[in-house]
């Protein structure tokens, strides 16, 4: 039987997020948390895989309790285990102190269940930042795979996937050895619609709450703010982008159409390219 | 080059079927100016050197292009295992080169590529790294604080902008994004020094095959990937307005992309659609005909660098964003449009 890891993050619908103009700070209240939409993609191209092939899926999100949501989304979509990693210890975590909960969680689980394929979303969208994919591929020293838009095969003799991604200049096929790490794209499979005896199931499935010190030992200066080298400097309110200019009605329709190119460097950017 | 008590700052050079990526020399750029801002903020007059790391196979004439593009020093790989890029053989080779020289700074660029690379990186030299930035400053963030990296990005879907820095944790790692800044100028007559490194322990890799690579023509890639962008929405009347617009971006060598009231009309596929239930797109320019500019249009387009609206309302909303606004019809602007480019770019062919 295979082992699939899914690691999801709940974040705020960021595009319902405001700003106070005054302090520059996030309104947060009657913002929705929703289960990060890639890894929703994630999870549900471990799921048609599981249906594929004999094999086990367990979910794992660090966070505050209500991320016991996303998990139990994560159930719907065919999940059999879900693991929340929550403790006021892991707060204010940088993707380096992300990776490194994630990596000693993932660990504990091999160890217990050799994990075969690690699925992820290819950002998180409160960061967009992509890096906690990597990071734990990194720290795990398996192959990793980001920006995957499809899985063509999974071979379950050999332990070797098929796997298609795309980048700015390649589409790329490409054999991986399990265990790996995967970062998928949203092609990489469509929701399915939840069974309602999974539905039910969902509801009432137990999730398995991992603490600060049990079942894993973390080292205190690397998980959450004290483990985080970025700190926030300082953050604003983006400055409108200048209100640009609308050239006059009157001017010839050659001489806009020049003026614009000139006023956006055209020659230069299409001499680059050239 | 002698471990000194000048700031060192290095950055990654990508490369592509033989090509350096153009970002590989924009960090360069970025980098100096970085420095200098500091400077002019009143921070510290600090002296340091910027080393470009090369790694690749036949790559000698890459590690010179660098330093007419104004590194000082080349920190250069030169391998049969380092002609495609896999990460862990990559990050094997920089590993190596990090542990025995230990940069202060080490800028790469925010490419599918450099993120994976950077982020592998800073997991294994447990260093602060700060993704995508877009504004860089290097200089002391307070008085009595040391020069460090004041490296800021979006955040929230840029509805918020955040400086971040690492105080303690080294080399301070930053994404950067592409297109944002400038390049120096290509100069041929500039001194530098290419060090060939010599990675010590093998090369492994067999986990990782490329069964097929694909490599793709700007034309055919995904508009999220694009540098330039003709986008076009319900003004253009329909799929044959699509035509006009398609033939504008293939003569500038960009990517078609649309609205989704023409997703909805059924005269593009959603693919290209740019939006809220669409694509964020961030490309160098972004021309946007027959577009009004709803505000789910906008969160997927308005991180584009230079924005040029063509609208015949003089009030369409799209104008607020714009660097540019044409007003007027889109169906005399854009062949005149057409017209220009190819005029540009048969000029640039008889230099
Ligand atoms: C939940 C939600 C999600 C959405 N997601 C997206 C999304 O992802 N992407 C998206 O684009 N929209 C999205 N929308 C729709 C969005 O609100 C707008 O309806 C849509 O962007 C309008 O498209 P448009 O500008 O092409 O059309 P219109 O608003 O109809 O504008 C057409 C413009 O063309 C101009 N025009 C007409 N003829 C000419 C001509 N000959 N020459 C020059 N100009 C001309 C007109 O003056 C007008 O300004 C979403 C809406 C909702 C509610
Ligand atoms: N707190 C978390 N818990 C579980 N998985 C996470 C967490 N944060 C990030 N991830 C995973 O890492 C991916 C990339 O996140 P990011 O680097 O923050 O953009 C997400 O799509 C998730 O799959």
């Amino acid at each position: 039987m295979r082992h699939f890891v899914v690691a999801v993050k709940q974040v705020p619908d960021t595009t319902n997020i405001r700003i106070d103009p005054e302090t520059g700070s996030l309104i947060r209240k009657g913002v929705p948390s929703i289960l990060n939409p890639y890894d929703a993609h994630a999870m549900a191209v471990a799921g048609a895989w599981k249906q594929k092939m004999d094999a086990k899926i367990t979910v794992i999100s660090m966070g505050p309790a209500s991320n016991e949501a996303s998990i139990r989304e994560c159930f719907e979509m065919g999940a059999d285990r879900g693991i929340l990693i929550s403790a006021r210890e892991f707060a204010g975590a940088d993707t380096l102190a992300t990776s490194y909960v994630l990596w000693e969680v993932l660990k504990k689980i091999h160890a217990e269940e050799a994990i075969d394929v690690i699925f992820m979303g290819k950002q998180a969208i409160d960061g967009d930042t992509g890096q906690v994919g990597p990071q734990v591929g990194a720290r795990l020293g398996w192959p990793t795979l980001t920006f995957v838009n499809e899985i063509v095969s999974m071979d379950d003799e050999q332990g070797l996937a098929v796997i298609r991604r795309t980048t700015e200049q390649y589409r790329e096929t490409v054999e991986v050895k399990m265990p790996m790490l995967l970062t998928c794209q949203k092609e990489v499979a469509a929701i399915p619609y939840a069974s309602l005896p999974m539905l039910m199931d969902a509801m009432t499935k137990e999730i398995e709450v991992w603490g600060f010190g049990d079942p894993v030992a973390f080292e205190r200066e690397k998980v959450g703010l004290k483990g985080s080298p970025t700190k926030v400097f300082r953050s604003f309110t983006p400055e409108l982008k200048q209100m640009g200019e609308v050239l006059p009605v009157e001017m010839e329709l050659a001489e806009k159409v020049t003026t614009a190119f000139n006023k956006v460097n055209l020659e230069k950017l299409l001499g680059v390219k050239a | 080059m002698s471990k000194s008590d000048k700031l060192q700052i290095w950055t990654m050079v990508e490369i592509h079927q033989g090509k350096a990526d153009s970002v590989s020399w924009e960090l360069i750029g970025a980098a100096r100016n970085a420095v200098a801002l500091g400077v002019e903020s009143g921070g510290c007059g600090i002296e340091y050197d910027v080393t470009a790391v090369v790694i690749g196979e036949h790559v000698q004439e890459i590690a010179k292009e660098a330093i007419s593009y104004g590194a000082d020093y080349v920190m250069l790989v030169d391998d049969a295992n380092c002609g495609t890029y896999i990460n862990e053989v990559y990050q094997h080779a920089l590993f190596e080169m990090m542990e025995e020289h230990q940069p202060d700074i080490f800028l790469i660029g925010a490419t599918t590529q450099g993120r994976d690379l950077a982020s592998g990186m800073a997991a294994q030299l447990s260093a602060g790294l700060t993704a995508d930035c877009t504004q860089m400053v290097i200089g002391p963030p307070k008085e009595d604080m040391p020069c460090l990296l004041m490296a800021t990005r979006p955040a929230f879907s840029g509805n918020l902008m955040a400086t971040i820095v690492c105080e303690t944790a080294r080399p301070q790692m930053a994404t950067v994004r592409p297109h944002v800044f400038v390049a120096l100028e290509r100069d041929e007559t500039r001194k530098g020094k290419i060090v060939e490194f010599e990675v010590k322990r093998p090369f492994v890799n067999d986990q990782v095959k490329i069964l097929a690579q694909e490599f793709l023509a700007q034309a055919t890639g995904g508009i999220e990937f694009a540098d330039v962008i003709v986008a076009g929405g319900r003004g253009i009347g329909g799929k044959d307005g699509l035509v006009l617009l398609k033939e504008l971006a293939d003569v500038m060598g960009g990517k078609l992309a649309v609205t989704r009231a023409c997703v909805d009309a059924n005269w593009a596929s959603h693919e290209i659609q740019v939006g809220l239930t669409g694509k964020t797109v961030n490309p160098a320019l972004y021309i946007a005909c027959g577009i009004s500019g709803a505000v789910q249009h906008r969160v997927g387009m308005q991180n584009s660098q230079k924005i040029i609206a063509v609208n015949q309302d003089a009030d369409a909303p799209i104008f607020s964003i714009a660097d540019v606004g044409i007003v007027g019809n889109l169906f005399e602007v854009v062949p005149e449009m057409i017209a220009q480019v190819k005029a540009m770019k048969s000029g640039m062919g008889a230099k």
